[in-house]
Protein backbone atom coordinates (compact mmCIF):
# COMPACT_ATOMS: atom_id res chain seq x y z
CA UNK A 1 0.00 0.00 0.00
CA UNK A 2 1.79 3.34 -0.97
CA UNK A 3 0.43 6.61 0.07
CA UNK A 4 0.24 7.91 -3.78
CA UNK A 5 -2.34 5.45 -3.98
CA UNK A 6 -4.70 7.71 -1.63
CA UNK A 7 -3.36 10.91 -2.70
CA UNK A 8 -2.49 11.18 -6.45
CA UNK A 9 -4.84 12.90 -8.32
CA UNK A 10 -7.69 10.76 -10.04
CA UNK A 11 -8.75 10.99 -13.93
CA UNK A 12 -12.10 12.14 -13.59
CA UNK A 13 -13.61 13.35 -16.95
CA UNK A 14 -16.47 15.54 -18.24
CA UNK A 15 -18.44 12.33 -18.56
CA UNK A 16 -19.29 12.29 -14.39
CA UNK A 17 -22.15 14.46 -15.58
CA UNK A 18 -24.36 11.65 -16.86
CA UNK A 19 -24.00 9.91 -13.69
CA UNK A 20 -25.06 13.14 -12.38
CA UNK A 21 -28.17 12.99 -14.99
CA UNK A 22 -29.08 9.29 -14.08
CA UNK A 23 -29.63 10.65 -10.26
CA UNK A 24 -31.47 12.92 -11.10
CA UNK A 25 -33.63 11.26 -13.34
CA UNK A 26 -34.81 8.72 -10.59
CA UNK A 27 -35.10 11.96 -8.41
CA UNK A 28 -37.68 14.05 -10.70
CA UNK A 29 -39.23 10.58 -11.11
CA UNK A 30 -40.66 10.94 -7.14
CA UNK A 31 -39.94 15.06 -6.91
CA UNK A 32 -43.32 14.95 -4.97
CA UNK A 33 -41.89 13.12 -2.15
CA UNK A 34 -38.31 14.61 -2.80
CA UNK A 35 -39.41 17.94 -1.86
CA UNK A 36 -41.93 16.92 0.81
CA UNK A 37 -38.81 16.98 3.44
CA UNK A 38 -36.79 20.22 2.91
CA UNK A 39 -40.13 22.09 2.76
CA UNK A 40 -42.17 20.53 5.98
CA UNK A 41 -38.70 19.92 8.05
CA UNK A 42 -37.82 23.82 8.72
CA UNK A 43 -41.35 24.61 9.78
CA UNK A 44 -41.98 21.98 11.92
CA UNK A 45 -38.16 22.76 13.57
CA UNK A 46 -38.52 26.64 13.58
CA UNK A 47 -42.76 25.96 15.23
CA UNK A 48 -40.95 23.71 18.05
CA UNK A 49 -37.81 24.97 18.85
CA UNK A 50 -38.02 28.81 17.20
CA UNK A 51 -41.17 29.82 18.68
CA UNK A 52 -41.65 27.03 21.65
CA UNK A 53 -38.40 26.60 22.97
CA UNK A 54 -37.71 30.19 21.98
CA UNK A 55 -40.25 31.90 24.21
CA UNK A 56 -37.93 30.33 26.99
CA UNK A 57 -34.14 31.69 25.06
CA UNK A 58 -33.15 35.08 25.58
CA UNK A 59 -31.83 36.44 22.30
CA UNK A 60 -28.60 35.21 21.43
CA UNK A 61 -26.19 38.10 20.50
CA UNK A 62 -29.16 40.19 20.55
CA UNK A 63 -31.02 37.82 18.03
CA UNK A 64 -34.34 36.36 18.28
CA UNK A 65 -33.77 32.42 18.91
CA UNK A 66 -35.45 31.41 16.07
CA UNK A 67 -33.42 33.51 13.95
CA UNK A 68 -30.24 32.20 15.18
CA UNK A 69 -31.59 28.65 14.39
CA UNK A 70 -33.16 29.03 10.86
CA UNK A 71 -29.89 29.14 9.04
CA UNK A 72 -28.97 26.45 11.27
CA UNK A 73 -31.09 24.65 9.96
CA UNK A 74 -30.16 25.01 6.27
CA UNK A 75 -26.65 23.96 7.25
CA UNK A 76 -28.05 20.67 8.47
CA UNK A 77 -29.86 19.94 6.11
CA UNK A 78 -26.84 20.19 3.15
CA UNK A 79 -25.05 18.14 5.88
CA UNK A 80 -28.03 15.28 5.80
CA UNK A 81 -28.75 15.60 2.02
CA UNK A 82 -25.21 14.77 0.56
CA UNK A 83 -24.01 12.58 3.72
CA UNK A 84 -27.07 10.37 3.74
CA UNK A 85 -27.01 10.34 -0.67
CA UNK A 86 -23.18 9.67 -0.49
CA UNK A 87 -23.51 6.74 2.04
CA UNK A 88 -26.70 5.06 2.38
CA UNK A 89 -27.30 6.17 -1.49
CA UNK A 90 -24.28 5.20 -2.98
CA UNK A 91 -23.77 2.12 -1.10
CA UNK A 92 -27.31 0.98 -2.15
CA UNK A 93 -26.47 2.08 -5.83
CA UNK A 94 -22.54 -0.11 -5.46
CA UNK A 95 -23.85 -3.00 -3.73
CA UNK A 96 -27.30 -3.91 -4.16
CA UNK A 97 -28.33 -2.37 -7.33
CA UNK A 98 -24.96 -2.83 -9.29
CA UNK A 99 -25.11 0.17 -10.41
CA UNK A 100 -21.65 1.25 -11.05
CA UNK A 101 -20.97 -2.27 -12.42
CA UNK A 102 -23.59 -1.74 -15.20
CA UNK A 103 -22.34 1.71 -15.78
CA UNK A 104 -18.16 1.03 -15.51
CA UNK A 105 -18.72 -1.12 -18.93
CA UNK A 106 -19.31 1.91 -21.04
CA UNK A 107 -16.65 4.36 -21.84
CA UNK A 108 -16.99 5.82 -18.46
CA UNK A 109 -14.35 5.02 -15.66
CA UNK A 110 -15.39 4.35 -12.15
CA UNK A 111 -13.53 7.59 -11.52
CA UNK A 112 -16.10 8.90 -13.64
CA UNK A 113 -18.95 7.55 -11.50
CA UNK A 114 -18.03 8.69 -8.05
CA UNK A 115 -17.27 11.95 -9.16
CA UNK A 116 -20.83 12.10 -10.58
CA UNK A 117 -22.28 10.42 -7.04
CA UNK A 118 -20.41 13.29 -5.10
CA UNK A 119 -21.96 15.91 -7.93
CA UNK A 120 -25.45 15.16 -7.46
CA UNK A 121 -25.06 14.46 -3.44
CA UNK A 122 -23.48 18.21 -3.77
CA UNK A 123 -26.74 18.94 -6.04
CA UNK A 124 -29.23 17.61 -3.37
CA UNK A 125 -27.59 19.70 -0.90
CA UNK A 126 -28.42 23.03 -3.08
CA UNK A 127 -31.98 21.68 -3.98
CA UNK A 128 -32.30 21.81 -0.21
CA UNK A 129 -31.05 25.08 0.86
CA UNK A 130 -33.39 26.69 -2.40
CA UNK A 131 -36.44 24.96 -1.31
CA UNK A 132 -35.49 26.01 2.39
CA UNK A 133 -34.87 29.63 2.06
CA UNK A 134 -37.92 31.04 0.68
CA UNK A 135 -39.91 28.64 3.89
CA UNK A 136 -37.69 30.55 6.04
CA UNK A 137 -37.79 34.01 4.34
CA UNK A 138 -41.80 33.56 4.97
CA UNK A 139 -41.83 33.23 8.63
CA UNK A 140 -39.18 36.35 8.54
CA UNK A 141 -36.49 35.01 9.77
CA UNK A 142 -33.80 35.80 7.13
CA UNK A 143 -32.65 38.84 5.42
CA UNK A 144 -33.15 38.56 1.96
CA UNK A 145 -29.80 40.91 0.77
CA UNK A 146 -27.07 37.79 0.73
CA UNK A 147 -29.55 35.47 0.84
CA UNK A 148 -29.06 34.09 -2.72
CA UNK A 149 -25.32 33.38 -1.61
CA UNK A 150 -26.14 30.94 0.32
CA UNK A 151 -27.63 28.56 -2.38
CA UNK A 152 -23.88 27.91 -4.43
CA UNK A 153 -22.37 28.35 -0.75
CA UNK A 154 -24.98 24.74 -0.10
CA UNK A 155 -23.52 23.26 -3.07
CA UNK A 156 -19.80 23.91 -1.99
CA UNK A 157 -20.89 22.08 1.61
CA UNK A 158 -22.75 19.65 0.16
CA UNK A 159 -19.72 18.60 -2.13
CA UNK A 160 -17.87 18.42 1.27
CA UNK A 161 -20.07 15.99 2.79
CA UNK A 162 -20.57 14.01 -0.08
CA UNK A 163 -17.08 13.40 -0.10
CA UNK A 164 -17.08 12.50 3.74
CA UNK A 165 -20.44 10.12 3.30
CA UNK A 166 -18.57 8.40 -0.07
CA UNK A 167 -15.63 7.76 2.14
CA UNK A 168 -17.31 5.97 4.81
CA UNK A 169 -19.13 4.10 2.05
CA UNK A 170 -15.46 2.99 0.61
CA UNK A 171 -14.62 1.56 3.49
CA UNK A 172 -17.52 0.39 5.28
CA UNK A 173 -18.03 -3.76 5.43
CA UNK A 174 -21.94 -3.65 5.61
CA UNK A 175 -24.50 -0.97 4.66
CA UNK A 176 -25.20 -1.17 8.73
CA UNK A 177 -21.95 -0.07 9.59
CA UNK A 178 -22.68 3.29 8.51
CA UNK A 179 -24.40 3.30 11.33
CA UNK A 180 -21.09 4.06 12.79
CA UNK A 181 -19.81 7.15 11.51
CA UNK A 182 -23.46 8.97 11.94
CA UNK A 183 -23.67 8.22 15.28
CA UNK A 184 -20.58 9.27 16.34
CA UNK A 185 -19.87 11.81 13.82
CA UNK A 186 -23.25 13.04 11.96
CA UNK A 187 -24.88 13.76 15.01
CA UNK A 188 -22.92 15.01 17.49
CA UNK A 189 -22.17 17.72 14.71
CA UNK A 190 -25.54 18.05 14.56
CA UNK A 191 -26.20 19.31 17.96
CA UNK A 192 -22.47 20.64 19.00
CA UNK A 193 -21.44 23.01 15.77
CA UNK A 194 -22.61 26.19 17.02
CA UNK A 195 -26.70 24.85 15.67
CA UNK A 196 -28.63 25.65 18.51
CA UNK A 197 -26.34 27.21 20.79
CA UNK A 198 -23.77 29.24 20.39
CA UNK A 199 -20.17 27.39 20.38
CA UNK A 200 -18.81 29.80 22.60
CA UNK A 201 -20.82 27.97 25.14
CA UNK A 202 -18.91 25.47 25.46
CA UNK A 203 -15.30 24.80 26.82
CA UNK A 204 -12.49 26.60 25.19
CA UNK A 205 -10.88 23.16 24.32
CA UNK A 206 -14.38 21.46 22.56
CA UNK A 207 -14.92 24.96 20.98
CA UNK A 208 -11.27 24.78 18.98
CA UNK A 209 -11.61 21.25 18.54
CA UNK A 210 -15.35 22.10 16.50
CA UNK A 211 -13.63 24.71 14.54
CA UNK A 212 -10.83 22.25 14.07
CA UNK A 213 -12.54 18.92 13.07
CA UNK A 214 -16.37 19.40 12.96
CA UNK A 215 -16.94 20.36 9.47
CA UNK A 216 -20.51 21.56 9.95
CA UNK A 217 -19.28 24.57 12.74
CA UNK A 218 -18.13 26.02 9.47
CA UNK A 219 -21.17 25.59 7.57
CA UNK A 220 -23.41 27.10 10.13
CA UNK A 221 -20.69 29.97 10.36
CA UNK A 222 -21.07 31.10 6.82
CA UNK A 223 -25.15 30.48 6.51
CA UNK A 224 -25.51 32.26 9.24
CA UNK A 225 -23.60 35.21 8.49
CA UNK A 226 -25.29 35.53 5.23
CA UNK A 227 -28.69 35.09 6.61
CA UNK A 228 -28.34 38.12 9.35
CA UNK A 229 -27.44 40.14 5.92
CA UNK A 230 -23.40 40.27 6.94
CA UNK A 231 -20.26 39.68 5.06
CA UNK A 232 -18.04 38.79 7.29
CA UNK A 233 -14.60 38.47 6.69
CA UNK A 234 -14.20 35.41 8.97
CA UNK A 235 -16.37 33.51 7.30
CA UNK A 236 -13.21 33.85 4.45
CA UNK A 237 -11.51 31.58 6.83
CA UNK A 238 -14.77 29.20 6.78
CA UNK A 239 -14.49 29.20 3.05
CA UNK A 240 -11.23 28.29 2.57
CA UNK A 241 -11.18 25.50 5.11
CA UNK A 242 -14.40 23.93 3.04
CA UNK A 243 -12.65 24.32 0.17
CA UNK A 244 -9.14 22.99 1.60
CA UNK A 245 -10.92 19.99 3.40
CA UNK A 246 -13.55 19.45 0.38
CA UNK A 247 -10.69 18.90 -1.92
CA UNK A 248 -8.67 16.69 -0.31
CA UNK A 249 -12.06 14.24 0.89
CA UNK A 250 -12.88 14.53 -2.83
CA UNK A 251 -9.34 12.99 -3.98
CA UNK A 252 -9.27 10.40 -1.21
CA UNK A 253 -12.99 9.20 -1.14
CA UNK A 254 -12.65 8.45 -5.65
CA UNK A 255 -9.30 6.55 -5.00
CA UNK A 256 -10.16 4.72 -2.13
CA UNK A 257 -13.73 4.04 -4.15
CA UNK A 258 -11.07 2.49 -6.96
CA UNK A 259 -9.20 0.53 -4.11
CA UNK A 260 -12.36 -0.91 -3.33
CA UNK A 261 -13.99 -1.69 -6.58
CA UNK A 262 -11.07 -2.17 -8.94
CA UNK A 263 -10.39 -5.75 -8.43
CA UNK B 1 -2.98 -14.02 -9.25
CA UNK B 2 -6.27 -14.91 -11.00
CA UNK B 3 -4.58 -15.79 -14.49
CA UNK B 4 -1.40 -16.91 -15.32
CA UNK B 5 0.94 -16.85 -18.77
CA UNK B 6 -2.17 -17.16 -20.67
CA UNK B 7 -2.72 -15.97 -24.04
CA UNK B 8 -5.11 -15.89 -26.83
CA UNK B 9 -6.70 -14.97 -29.71
CA UNK B 10 -9.67 -13.99 -31.12
CA UNK B 11 -10.22 -12.95 -34.53
CA UNK B 12 -12.75 -10.60 -36.10
CA UNK B 13 -16.58 -11.89 -36.48
CA UNK B 14 -15.82 -15.36 -34.58
CA UNK B 15 -17.96 -16.65 -31.80
CA UNK B 16 -14.97 -17.56 -29.07
CA UNK B 17 -15.85 -19.10 -26.02
CA UNK B 18 -13.77 -19.53 -22.38
CA UNK B 19 -14.23 -22.37 -19.85
CA UNK B 20 -13.72 -23.85 -17.04
CA UNK B 21 -14.91 -24.74 -13.65
CA UNK B 22 -15.39 -22.21 -11.23
CA UNK B 23 -12.65 -20.34 -9.90
CA UNK B 24 -10.89 -21.22 -13.52
CA UNK B 25 -10.31 -17.52 -14.13
CA UNK B 26 -12.41 -17.08 -16.95
CA UNK B 27 -14.13 -13.91 -15.44
CA UNK B 28 -11.04 -12.55 -14.57
CA UNK B 29 -10.19 -13.28 -18.36
CA UNK B 30 -13.96 -11.52 -19.67
CA UNK B 31 -12.71 -8.56 -16.95
CA UNK B 32 -9.48 -7.34 -18.47
CA UNK B 33 -10.75 -7.88 -21.92
CA UNK B 34 -13.76 -5.35 -20.63
CA UNK B 35 -11.02 -3.07 -19.10
CA UNK B 36 -12.74 -3.51 -16.33
CA UNK B 37 -9.35 -5.36 -14.56
CA UNK B 38 -5.97 -4.28 -15.13
CA UNK B 39 -3.74 -6.15 -16.33
CA UNK B 40 -0.44 -6.44 -14.58
CA UNK B 41 1.76 -8.36 -16.75
CA UNK B 42 1.78 -9.33 -20.07
CA UNK B 43 0.12 -7.48 -23.18
CA UNK B 44 -3.77 -7.30 -23.80
CA UNK B 45 -4.94 -5.70 -26.51
CA UNK B 46 -8.48 -5.28 -28.29
CA UNK B 47 -9.12 -3.94 -31.81
CA UNK B 48 -5.18 -2.96 -32.11
CA UNK B 49 -5.39 -0.54 -28.48
CA UNK B 50 -4.11 -1.62 -24.98
CA UNK B 51 -6.44 -2.25 -22.44
CA UNK B 52 -4.49 -0.54 -19.90
CA UNK B 53 -4.32 2.90 -21.67
CA UNK B 54 -7.25 3.17 -24.02
CA UNK B 55 -10.26 1.76 -21.70
CA UNK B 56 -12.48 4.53 -22.78
CA UNK B 57 -12.49 3.95 -26.54
CA UNK B 58 -12.61 -0.02 -26.49
CA UNK B 59 -15.63 0.36 -24.44
CA UNK B 60 -17.46 2.96 -26.81
CA UNK B 61 -17.10 -0.01 -29.03
CA UNK B 62 -18.07 -3.06 -27.04
CA UNK B 63 -21.44 -4.53 -25.33
CA UNK B 64 -21.75 -6.54 -22.44
CA UNK B 65 -23.59 -9.07 -21.09
CA UNK B 66 -22.68 -9.44 -17.38
CA UNK B 67 -23.19 -12.80 -15.36
CA UNK B 68 -25.24 -10.68 -12.70
CA UNK B 69 -28.16 -8.53 -14.55
CA UNK B 70 -27.26 -5.50 -13.18
CA UNK B 71 -30.39 -3.76 -15.03
CA UNK B 72 -31.12 -0.44 -13.36
CA UNK B 73 -34.29 -0.91 -11.06
CA UNK B 74 -34.44 2.70 -10.69
CA UNK B 75 -36.38 3.06 -14.13
CA UNK B 76 -38.39 1.20 -16.83
CA UNK B 77 -37.77 -0.99 -19.50
CA UNK B 78 -37.08 1.70 -22.20
CA UNK B 79 -35.51 4.10 -19.41
CA UNK B 80 -33.08 1.75 -18.85
CA UNK B 81 -31.91 1.74 -22.44
CA UNK B 82 -32.24 5.67 -22.93
CA UNK B 83 -30.60 6.21 -19.31
CA UNK B 84 -27.77 3.48 -21.17
CA UNK B 85 -27.40 5.25 -23.96
CA UNK B 86 -26.02 8.36 -22.18
CA UNK B 87 -23.08 7.05 -21.10
CA UNK B 88 -22.08 6.45 -24.82
CA UNK B 89 -22.81 9.76 -25.56
CA UNK B 90 -25.57 8.74 -28.29
CA UNK B 91 -27.55 11.63 -29.25
CA UNK B 92 -31.02 11.07 -27.99
CA UNK B 93 -32.51 10.78 -31.42
CA UNK B 94 -30.35 8.58 -32.73
CA UNK B 95 -30.66 6.54 -29.46
CA UNK B 96 -34.65 6.55 -29.37
CA UNK B 97 -34.60 4.77 -32.87
CA UNK B 98 -32.30 2.66 -31.93
CA UNK B 99 -34.06 1.56 -29.03
CA UNK B 100 -36.91 0.73 -30.68
CA UNK B 101 -35.35 -1.53 -33.04
CA UNK B 102 -33.79 -3.13 -29.89
CA UNK B 103 -36.82 -3.39 -28.15
CA UNK B 104 -38.66 -5.49 -31.30
CA UNK B 105 -35.24 -7.38 -31.86
CA UNK B 106 -35.63 -9.04 -27.98
CA UNK B 107 -39.63 -8.98 -28.18
CA UNK B 108 -39.72 -6.75 -25.41
CA UNK B 109 -42.02 -3.99 -27.28
CA UNK B 110 -45.05 -4.50 -24.92
CA UNK B 111 -43.01 -4.23 -21.57
CA UNK B 112 -41.56 -1.00 -22.39
CA UNK B 113 -42.86 0.61 -19.54
CA UNK B 114 -42.79 -1.97 -16.97
CA UNK B 115 -40.43 -1.54 -13.83
CA UNK B 116 -37.14 -4.25 -14.42
CA UNK B 117 -38.27 -5.40 -10.91
CA UNK B 118 -41.66 -7.29 -12.50
CA UNK B 119 -39.97 -8.67 -15.43
CA UNK B 120 -38.97 -12.50 -15.48
CA UNK B 121 -35.99 -13.76 -15.73
CA UNK B 122 -36.05 -14.29 -19.32
CA UNK B 123 -36.37 -10.83 -19.89
CA UNK B 124 -34.40 -9.17 -17.68
CA UNK B 125 -31.47 -11.68 -19.70
CA UNK B 126 -33.20 -9.84 -23.25
CA UNK B 127 -32.97 -6.66 -21.62
CA UNK B 128 -29.44 -7.37 -20.82
CA UNK B 129 -28.85 -7.86 -24.31
CA UNK B 130 -30.68 -5.38 -25.71
CA UNK B 131 -29.16 -2.98 -23.47
CA UNK B 132 -25.70 -4.65 -24.53
CA UNK B 133 -26.66 -3.69 -28.46
CA UNK B 134 -27.22 0.14 -27.54
CA UNK B 135 -24.22 1.66 -29.15
CA UNK B 136 -24.38 -1.29 -31.70
CA UNK B 137 -20.83 -3.06 -30.61
CA UNK B 138 -18.53 -4.91 -32.76
CA UNK B 139 -17.58 -6.81 -29.54
CA UNK B 140 -20.24 -8.38 -27.72
CA UNK B 141 -18.69 -10.30 -24.55
CA UNK B 142 -21.78 -12.47 -22.71
CA UNK B 143 -20.57 -13.79 -19.45
CA UNK B 144 -23.01 -16.90 -19.04
CA UNK B 145 -25.86 -15.64 -21.08
CA UNK B 146 -27.92 -18.02 -20.76
CA UNK B 147 -28.00 -19.02 -17.02
CA UNK B 148 -31.28 -19.96 -15.10
CA UNK B 149 -33.25 -19.75 -17.98
CA UNK B 150 -36.15 -21.68 -19.34
CA UNK B 151 -35.41 -23.95 -23.34
CA UNK B 152 -37.41 -20.92 -24.85
CA UNK B 153 -35.46 -18.41 -23.37
CA UNK B 154 -32.20 -19.96 -24.03
CA UNK B 155 -33.32 -20.86 -27.86
CA UNK B 156 -34.09 -17.31 -28.53
CA UNK B 157 -30.97 -15.58 -27.32
CA UNK B 158 -29.12 -18.13 -29.07
CA UNK B 159 -30.74 -17.17 -31.98
CA UNK B 160 -30.22 -13.55 -31.56
CA UNK B 161 -26.81 -14.35 -30.81
CA UNK B 162 -26.31 -16.31 -34.25
CA UNK B 163 -28.19 -13.15 -35.79
CA UNK B 164 -25.63 -10.93 -34.23
CA UNK B 165 -22.43 -12.75 -35.40
CA UNK B 166 -23.88 -12.72 -39.19
CA UNK B 167 -23.80 -9.26 -39.05
CA UNK B 168 -20.11 -9.34 -38.31
CA UNK B 169 -20.51 -8.57 -34.42
CA UNK B 170 -17.55 -10.56 -32.57
CA UNK B 171 -18.67 -12.37 -29.74
CA UNK B 172 -16.52 -13.67 -26.61
CA UNK B 173 -18.85 -15.76 -24.63
CA UNK B 174 -18.35 -18.04 -20.98
CA UNK B 175 -20.93 -20.88 -20.01
CA UNK B 176 -21.60 -23.42 -18.03
CA UNK B 177 -23.69 -25.24 -20.51
CA UNK B 178 -21.19 -26.87 -22.84
CA UNK B 179 -23.66 -28.19 -25.37
CA UNK B 180 -24.57 -24.46 -25.87
CA UNK B 181 -20.71 -23.48 -26.47
CA UNK B 182 -20.62 -26.47 -28.85
CA UNK B 183 -23.45 -25.46 -30.44
CA UNK B 184 -22.26 -21.42 -31.36
CA UNK B 185 -18.55 -21.16 -30.35
CA UNK B 186 -16.49 -21.26 -33.84
CA UNK B 187 -13.46 -21.28 -31.39
CA UNK B 188 -13.03 -22.16 -27.61
CA UNK B 189 -10.40 -22.27 -24.47
CA UNK B 190 -10.60 -24.39 -21.67
CA UNK B 191 -9.55 -23.05 -18.21
CA UNK B 192 -8.67 -24.31 -15.12
CA UNK B 193 -6.28 -22.79 -12.42
CA UNK B 194 -5.48 -19.75 -14.10
CA UNK B 195 -4.18 -21.63 -17.14
CA UNK B 196 -5.41 -22.20 -20.72
CA UNK B 197 -5.41 -26.28 -21.00
CA UNK B 198 -6.62 -26.36 -24.90
CA UNK B 199 -7.24 -24.16 -27.79
CA UNK B 200 -9.49 -25.09 -30.70
CA UNK B 201 -12.87 -25.80 -32.40
CA UNK B 202 -15.49 -27.41 -30.68
CA UNK B 203 -15.03 -30.57 -32.72
CA UNK B 204 -11.74 -30.70 -32.96
CA UNK B 205 -11.01 -30.74 -29.41
CA UNK B 206 -13.62 -33.22 -28.76
CA UNK B 207 -11.63 -35.29 -31.93
CA UNK B 208 -8.21 -34.59 -30.14
CA UNK B 209 -9.41 -35.40 -26.34
CA UNK B 210 -11.89 -38.42 -27.02
CA UNK B 211 -12.56 -39.12 -30.23
CA UNK B 212 -15.76 -39.10 -32.47
CA UNK B 213 -17.60 -41.65 -29.77
CA UNK B 214 -18.42 -43.20 -26.21
CA UNK B 215 -19.41 -46.67 -25.33
CA UNK B 216 -20.82 -46.36 -21.87
CA UNK B 217 -21.21 -49.61 -19.52
CA UNK B 218 -22.37 -50.52 -16.45
CA UNK B 219 -19.19 -50.95 -14.24
CA UNK B 220 -18.54 -55.30 -13.36
CA UNK B 221 -15.62 -57.50 -13.58
CA UNK B 222 -16.53 -59.27 -16.18
CA UNK B 223 -16.81 -55.76 -18.54
CA UNK B 224 -13.37 -55.19 -17.27
CA UNK B 225 -11.39 -58.27 -18.12
CA UNK B 226 -12.98 -58.07 -21.87
CA UNK B 227 -11.27 -54.67 -21.97
CA UNK B 228 -7.84 -55.91 -20.52
CA UNK B 229 -8.17 -58.37 -23.39
CA UNK B 230 -9.04 -55.94 -25.84
CA UNK B 231 -6.80 -52.90 -24.96
CA UNK B 232 -8.87 -49.99 -25.01
CA UNK B 233 -9.14 -46.85 -22.89
CA UNK B 234 -11.65 -46.72 -20.59
CA UNK B 235 -12.47 -44.61 -17.73
CA UNK B 236 -14.40 -45.73 -14.21
CA UNK B 237 -16.98 -42.92 -13.21
CA UNK B 238 -18.81 -44.68 -10.10
CA UNK B 239 -20.73 -47.44 -11.29
CA UNK B 240 -20.39 -46.83 -14.79
CA UNK B 241 -17.41 -46.89 -17.27
CA UNK B 242 -16.49 -44.38 -20.20
CA UNK B 243 -15.03 -46.57 -22.80
CA UNK B 244 -12.92 -44.58 -25.77
CA UNK B 245 -13.11 -46.57 -28.83
CA UNK B 246 -11.63 -46.16 -32.11
CA UNK B 247 -14.56 -47.78 -33.86
CA UNK B 248 -17.36 -47.73 -31.67
CA UNK B 249 -19.64 -50.03 -34.29
CA UNK B 250 -17.23 -52.61 -33.66
CA UNK B 251 -16.46 -52.62 -30.25
CA UNK B 252 -20.06 -52.07 -29.05
CA UNK B 253 -20.57 -55.77 -31.16
CA UNK B 254 -17.60 -57.26 -29.43
CA UNK B 255 -19.22 -56.19 -26.17
CA UNK B 256 -22.40 -57.37 -27.00
CA UNK B 257 -21.28 -60.60 -28.57
CA UNK B 258 -18.15 -61.68 -27.03
CA UNK B 259 -18.70 -60.36 -23.33
CA UNK B 260 -22.59 -60.99 -22.84
CA UNK B 261 -23.07 -57.61 -21.46
CA UNK B 262 -26.80 -55.96 -21.64
CA UNK B 263 -26.19 -52.52 -20.53
CA UNK B 264 -24.15 -50.73 -23.05
CA UNK B 265 -24.87 -47.68 -25.36
CA UNK B 266 -23.14 -45.84 -27.66
CA UNK B 267 -23.20 -42.30 -28.34
CA UNK B 268 -21.28 -38.95 -29.92
CA UNK B 269 -18.77 -37.80 -27.67
CA UNK B 270 -19.47 -34.12 -26.33
CA UNK B 271 -17.40 -31.13 -25.32
CA UNK B 272 -18.78 -31.91 -21.84
CA UNK B 273 -16.84 -35.17 -22.13
CA UNK B 274 -13.70 -33.39 -23.02
CA UNK B 275 -14.18 -30.76 -20.33
CA UNK B 276 -14.74 -33.51 -17.51
CA UNK B 277 -11.54 -35.38 -19.08
CA UNK B 278 -9.32 -32.12 -18.93
CA UNK B 279 -10.58 -30.63 -15.91
CA UNK B 280 -11.16 -33.70 -13.55
CA UNK B 281 -14.58 -34.16 -11.62
CA UNK B 282 -13.44 -33.18 -8.39
CA UNK B 283 -16.11 -30.51 -6.92
CA UNK B 284 -15.29 -26.73 -7.26
CA UNK B 285 -15.68 -24.22 -4.85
Amino acid sequence: MRISEYIGIPEVSSRSIKVWQRNRDVFLKDIKLNFLPPFLEPILYLLALGFGLGKFVESIDGVPYARFIAPALIAVSVMYASFFECSYGSYVRMYYQKTFDAIVATPLTIEDVIAGEMLWGATRSMINATVMIPVIGLFGLIDLKYSLMIIPFAFLGGLLFAAIGMCFTAITPNIMSINYPVLLFITPMFLFSGTFFPLSALPVAIQYFAVALLPLTHIVNVIRSLSYGILSSSILFDVTWVLLVSGILIVLSINLMRKRLVI
Amino acid sequence: MAVDNISFNIDEGEMFGFLGPNGAGKTTTMRMIQCISPVTEGKLEVMGMDVNTHQREIKSFMGVVPQENNLDMDFTVYENLLVYSRYFDIPKEKAEKRIEELLDFVHLQEKRNVMTESLSGGMKRRLVLARALVNRPEILILDEPTVGLDPQARHLIWDKLRGLKKQGVTIVLTSHYLDEVEKLCDRLVVMDNGKILVEGSPTGVIEEYIGSDIIEAEHNSELMACLEKKEVNYEVIGDLVHIYPDNSMELSEYLLMECSLSKISARPATLEDVFLKLTGRRLRE
